[in-house]
């Protein structure tokens, strides 16, 4: 007979309800039961009407973030027998400071309209003709933008950001590391595009450098290191832009980097 | 997904036209004093008050030991009141604390490469500890021959 925890799981009907509220749920603790386990089996077997969002249930997909104990974490990856101890149980809320649309599922377009504000993707100022082939890049310019390249998109770092919750228009954690993985691409061009969004009181500026971001980041991203690195950017391009001021070629926060 | 802005306290935000009645949850003035992790930062910020504070004092020492011995003796005077003893004692603690969190944040900002390669962060932090231990040994060396 399986150990049992309970899951203290935060229910919010539209139609019905004001605010959230608690709603316990007994479930067995396997030692291979993750908490979307959990979820799935309360829904399969007690209640169908419990709301979340999952898909890939191996960390991946970044669909199934929410508040575990206070903590945002994937629910894919947070093993209930981390918790199974003495009658513990683990309260499991909608990710924080984003607006709930039911149960334990949250409204993500403002993060999407944030994220493609930086252009997440490989801007080209001219493509050279296909027959001179695919863009060549040595490990070292691999390496440089790799770690940023991990994110998700699974916004456990807004939920963790303080100042996401006390500033609704902060552009966030995960759209700047994914701009400063571009920045850092040697294939792209479009850094300087991406600083008017970057380079402004709502984007690197609004962070304070909690770090909470780097702590909670399940992919190990670190964005609170590329927000940092792209200040330091900024401030030598503005630096520069006194020291050359005319016939100034594009200093962006890439070449700051040290990509061509 | 179509958005729409959103006039908020402090700009626009984006969200869907689609879902309207969202919970909005409220984010309490003292969200700081319920994790440590927030606290922690909120400490760390706090303590760059008292490093203002031994930076003033340090200029009231300049300024009694240019103007002559005997404003240096009040000054000494002054430094021996509870009050103020007790100030630089809480002030220590978060000047230490204050370098100690900086140092260790640094390598998160300034990724340092050698052939290609991103240094350890704990390698990138270690000579600014050296650099703090030397620094204080000179300084201690200076006030205690």
């Amino acid at each position: 007979m399986a150990d049992k925890i309970v899951l203290e799981i935060a229910r919010y009907s539209p139609e019905q309800d004001y605010e959230p509220h608690f709603e316990n749920f007994e479930v067995p603790v396997y030692k291979e039961w993750v908490v979307l386990d959990a979820l799935n089996h309360v829904k399969d077997m007690v209640d169908g009407t419990l709301t979340y969002r999952w898909s890939c249930r191996m960390g991946i997909c970044g669909s199934c973030g929410m508040m575990i104990n206070g903590e945002p974490k994937l629910a894919c990856a947070t093993f209930l027998s981390s918790y199974a101890r003495n009658g513990n149980k683990i309260r499991v809320e909608p990710l924080r400071y984003f607006p709930v649309v039911r149960d334990l599922v949250t409204e993500l377009s403002d993060f999407l309209v944030k994220l493609k504000k930086v252009k997440p993707w490989l801007v080209r100022k001219e493509e050279p003709p296909l027959a001179q082939g695919e863009f060549l890049q040595t490990p070292e310019q691999v390496d440089r933008y790799k770690q940023f390249s991990m994110c998700i998109n699974c916004t456990l770092c807004y939920a963790a950001c303080p100042v996401v919750g006390l500033d609704p228009v902060f552009v966030g954690p995960a759209a700047i590391a994914l701009a400063q993985r571009y920045n850092m691409d040697s294939r792209d061009q479009g850094a300087e595009e991406r600083t008017a969004v970057l380079a402004h009181p709502d984007g690197i500026w609004g962070c304070t450098f909690v770090g909470e971001c780097t702590r909670v980041c399940p992919k190990h991203v670190d964005p609170a290191g590329a927000i940092q690195q792209y200040k330091i950017a900024a401030v030598l391009d503005w630096l520069k832009s006194f020291v050359m001021p005319r016939g100034r070629e594009t200093q962006n926060a890439r070449s700051e980097s040290g990509n061509d | 997904m179509p958005a729409v802005n959103q006039e908020t306290t402090k700009g626009v935000t984006s969200y869907t036209p689609f879902h309207p009645r969202w919970y909005r949850p409220h984010v309490s003035v003292y969200w700081w004093l319920g994790e440590w992790h927030y606290l922690k930062f909120i400490l760390r910020e706090l303590s760059s008050v008292f490093v203002a504070v031994f930076v003033i004092e340090t200029l009231f020492l300049l300024r009694a030991l240019r103007h002559s011995p005997e404003a240096y003796a009040h000054f000494q005077q002054c430094m021996g009141n509870p009050l103020l003893i007790g100030l630089n004692i809480v002030s220590l603690f978060f000047v230490v604390f204050h370098t100690i969190t900086w140092f260790n944040l640094a390598p998160s900002a300034m990724p340092v490469r050698v052939r290609g390669k991103r240094l350890p962060e704990v390698l990138v932090a270690a000579p600014s500890y050296v650099a703090w231990a030397v620094v204080s040994g000179f300084v201690c060396w200076l006030v205690l021959r």
